[in-house]
């Protein structure tokens, strides 16, 4: 039996329970002040006499300009709070460790970067921040995990992300949350929160067979990749070293930022979004050629990539993996270099 | 006693004028095609309401007691569907509205008397297409059709089904039409914008929603059935199209129409509080513009059902402003009803308690709105019970009171007969009570984390899915008793004078019921709406 979501098991769950309740006592007391004055009236007010006629009292403009002030600086504050937690809930802090999931007809395949592969069950840290790059291979799911209080939807075509920090050890519900068809009930799974040892011994018997990017990189040279993105910057295309996290320069003279979506986009349809100076290059479109494992996988390579041009490839997962800092990233300057993050248990 | 002598003098009226079935399918009498309206939505809210207690059923266990998941998928489809746009949407303007709308503004009939009865048809016919979806083997999409499932991956009735929503809609989109154009054109001499009863404030605001909204939901089923067909990329990504591009456009319709059927209630609890309690509506001005206000910026909502849809963080922000913007003139409502008890003659009869009952359910219904226009607050509750239990508070606590309310208040006018009070009143609390019971559990087991549309659940959610189907057993026989006593009482009620409860509006100074065409002089009106002073004299009060 799962205890109740009712302990602080999430990143966010203290500050989301704290604003919850607040604002549903101060509804209580508005409520109780509303119904004791209904009960009030119906009781002291009723009719007397069939005939009678009560005092016609039709206006007070002072109390109407009170009962319209007052619930708009409430609500002013619930959006400030509500918007507010919002960020925390949506902006991940430095130092991530990605997982990657797609969502499919009815289960979750969860990947993590060291390769390890999960079906409808997640095993995490407690204490460290996950961060769900998510797609969907058909129609629309949603990542709930009731207890941390995260809650985004995964669309086909496009990645969403979610973070979250377990805090306690334990066993969490996973829902899809968004209906996904016949079996949508059935598209649940757990979150095992692990104390970091144990999450250790779990990874080191996960039984990968290499690190989700030397799973991209076999890609990188099986599909063609390499024979154009040259590390020394003078194949046809371009170098792809350094290229995720920062900002790229495109044709159309925008500035976009290299993230996963970016990257996924370029696969599939490579002629948008030109990187400047590579306007007379044609890349052929890997749309319907690649599932979404692959284009994972490839994007956790170019993620790996470091930025010195002809680096080999990291030994272990996360060693070079860095992440942008937050959802919002300002686009007006180049991104700041990815940063080292520590290892949480390389598998080898 | 001059009005009382009118009524036993009067023998023909809108009932017995013409008889036979023709009579009925041919009319363009406002009151008559409001009764059509009266038995077609009974019919569907007895059919969605069984979907509802089969749902409940299936529920009392984690695994499903009686469905399997496509089953129990089709029926939440097939419940929503059928609630929303065949009972909740035409529910108080094409019954009430119909019926009293006319009677209101002392006019003889709605601006376009055959467009009124083209609409019942529409609204039936789309009806059938709807009910031949469901007897083929139902839709399994959810009320929302959400893209790209309902596009490429169901293999269930969509076309049918969203061709029976598209064909309703312009039943709705000329009813709205009608209502505005009679608003406009056909008010008795002397009376003004601000001198209209709320309830016609309210379901003008309602009429604007409907012409200007309806037509998007029908080009986005259109694009829907499209997509589904010719496989044209609209909204799966696969084909080139957006998904959240569905989204958009359906609640671009859907949250205004959250307001189509919430204005019409507040319309009928804004006359029933000044009828029962014999003092003007208080704050009259502020609460009409209210209804527009909340007409209007009820436009701007709709992102607020996307939160966690993957939508930017910024746009979030604006749509939770737009929505706490769009709380305000409700708040204003709430204690402008409340303020009008104050001092008054309370009457406490079955419409009141109603009115009551709504006043309470809306206040839960709409704080708890409150929590879910806070956007980091909405991301743990949305697609929960919890939403299930706001909305439901809205819809079923708020607008299907108020209806019940407008029944009772309105059937003397009707039928021309009294329903019986303490069996109505009995039955106004086993629904209050039935109705907290079913719906508050499902409060707890949003918070608690459990999704909507789950045909199986984890086993710590049973307890409270079992209270809140004991609570639906209440609350339905609290629906049943209503609607055979009032079929009684239409044969054996008491006969019912032309003003019972000595109100104020227009529609109490004919007989009941009332004439074909209303009323034997066109009223000049010179008093403000719920003026009891002015017609101190006429109701003999004082």
């Amino acid at each position: 039996m799962i205890p109740l979501a009712l302990i602080l098991q999430g990143s966010v769950t203290h500050e989301y329970d704290a604003l919850f309740w607040s604002i549903v006592a101060l509804c209580t007391v508005v409520a109780i002040a509303i119904a004791s004055f209904l009960i009030f009236c119906a009781w002291h007010y009723r009719r007397r006499e069939p005939d009678e006629i009560p005092p016609q009292i039709r206006m007070n403009i002072p109390l109407e300009a009170t009962w319209i002030a007052v619930p708009t600086v409430i609500f002013a504050c619930m959006f400030v709070y509500g918007s507010k937690l919002f960020f925390d809930i949506e902006r991940p802090p430095d130092n991530t460790e990605d997982v990657y999931v797609i969502a499919k007809q009815w289960m979750w395949k969860l990947q993590h970067v060291g390769g390890q592969r999960e079906i409808n069950t997640l095993h995490v840290p407690v204490g460290r921040s996950i961060r769900m790059n998510m797609i969907s291979a058909d129609v629309i799911h949603s990542f709930y995990v009731p207890a941390f209080r995260i809650k985004q939807d995964v669309l086909p075509g496009r990645y969403t992300t979610i973070w979250f920090r377990a805090q306690t050890p334990g066993t969490y519900h996973l829902f899809c949350s968004e209906y996904c068809g016949t079996e949508h009930s059935q598209m649940i799974g757990w979150v095992y929160a692990m104390d970091p040892k144990d999450y250790q011994l779990w990874l080191e018997q996960g039984g990968a067979e290499g690190s989700l990017a030397s799973t991209g990189e076999k890609y990188f040279h099986q599909f063609g990749c390499s024979n154009c993105h040259h590390f020394d910057g003078h194949g046809p295309g371009p170098s792809l070293a350094g290229l995720f996290g920062h900002a790229v320069q495109t044709e159309e003279g925008r500035v976009v930022l290299a993230d996963e979506s970016y990257i996924r986009d370029k696969i599939l349809n490579p002629s948008a979004k030109v990187p400047q100076g590579f306007k007379s290059t044609v890349m052929p479109t890997f749309k319907g050629q690649l599932n979404e494992d692959e284009i994972t996988a490839l994007i956790a390579y170019i993620k790996a990539i470091g930025p010195r041009q002809g680096s080999e490839m990291p030994s272990g997962p996360g060693e070079q993996l860095g992440d942008y800092g937050g959802v919002m990233p300002d686009l007006s300057q180049p991104a700041a270099p990815p940063t080292p993050t520590p290892n949480p248990g390389g598998v080898h | 006693m001059a009005t009382q002598t009118l009524v036993e003098v009067q023998t023909t009226n809108y009932l017995n004028e013409k008889t036979g079935i023709m009579s009925w399918l041919f009319t363009t009498d406002h009151k008559r095609i409001g009764l059509l309206y009266i038995f077609s939505i009974t019919f569907f809210f007895f059919f969605g309401g069984l979907f509802a207690v089969l749902m409940r059923i299936h529920l009392l266990t984690p695994r499903g007691l009686i469905f399997d998941h496509e089953t129990y998928n089709k029926l939440f489809t097939m419940h929503g569907i059928i609630m929303v746009w065949f009972f909740l949407i035409p529910s108080i303007p094409n019954t009430l509205g119909n019926f009293v709308l006319p009677m209101m503004i002392g006019a003889k009939d709605l601006a376009f008397p055959k467009l009124n009865l083209l609409s019942w048809y529409i609204f039936m016919l789309g009806g059938l297409v709807t009910l031949y979806a469901i007897t083929r083997g139902g839709v399994d999409t959810g009320w929302t059709f959400y893209t790209p499932f309902s596009t490429l991956y169901s293999t269930t009735f969509v076309i049918a089904a969203a061709l029976g929503i598209l064909i309703a809609g312009f039943s709705s989109i000329l009813t709205g039409l009608n209502f505005i154009a009679t608003v406009h054109r056909m008010r008795a001499p002397g009376l003004t914008w601000f001198r209209l009863p709320i309830f016609i404030w309210s379901m003008y605001a309602t009429s604007v929603i409907l012409v200007l909204a309806t037509p998007v939901l029908a080009i986005t089923l259109a694009m829907v059935a499209v997509e589904r067909v010719f496989r044209v990329g609209i909204f799966d990504p696969a084909l080139g199209g957006d998904p959240l591009l569905f989204q958009h456009m359906f609640w671009f319709y859907s949250h205004p129409a959250v307001y189509i059927m919430i204005l019409p209630a507040m319309a009928v609890v804004s006359e029933i509080i000044p009828a029962f309690s014999r003092k003007p509506l208080f704050g009259y001005k502020a609460v009409a513009f209210s209804s527009v206000a909340i007409a209007v910026v009820g436009f701007l909502v709709w992102g607020h059902h996307m939160f966690v849809a993957g939508i930017s963080v910024y746009s979030a922000m604006v749509f939770s402003l737009l929505s706490y913007a769009v709380a305000v003139p409700s708040a204003i409502k709430v204690f402008n009803w409340t303020t009008t008890l104050y001092k008054g003659s309370i009457d406490m009869k079955a419409p009141l308690l109603y009115a009551i009952g709504f006043i309470a359910l809306f206040t839960i219904g709409g704080m708890t709105g409150l929590m879910l226009a806070a956007i980091g607050l909405d991301v743990h509750v949305t697609d929960t019970y919890f939403v299930i239990a706001h909305f439901h508070y809205i819809m079923v606590g708020g607008s299907v009171m108020a209806f019940l309310g407008g029944i009772h208040y309105w059937w003397p006018k009707i039928s021309g007969r009294m329903y019986p009070e303490f069996l109505a009143q009995l039955c106004a609390i086993t629904i209050f009570i039935g109705f907290n019971l079913t719906f508050f559990p499902q409060f707890v087991l949003g918070y608690l984390g459990m999704p909507r549309r789950y045909a199986a659940y984890p086993p710590e959610f049973q307890v409270l899915n079992v209270l809140s189907t004991a609570g639906a057993s209440i609350l339905g026989v609290g629906y049943i008793v209503p609607l055979i006593y009032l079929i009684w009482s239409w044969r054996y009620g008491e006969k019912a004078s032309s003003n019972p409860w000595r109100a104020t509006g227009l529609e109490w100074k004919t007989s009941s019921p009332p004439p074909t065409h209303n009323f034997e002089r066109t009223p000049i009106v010179t008093w403000d709406a719920y003026d009891y002073e002015a017609q101190k004299e006429e109701l003999q009060l004082g």
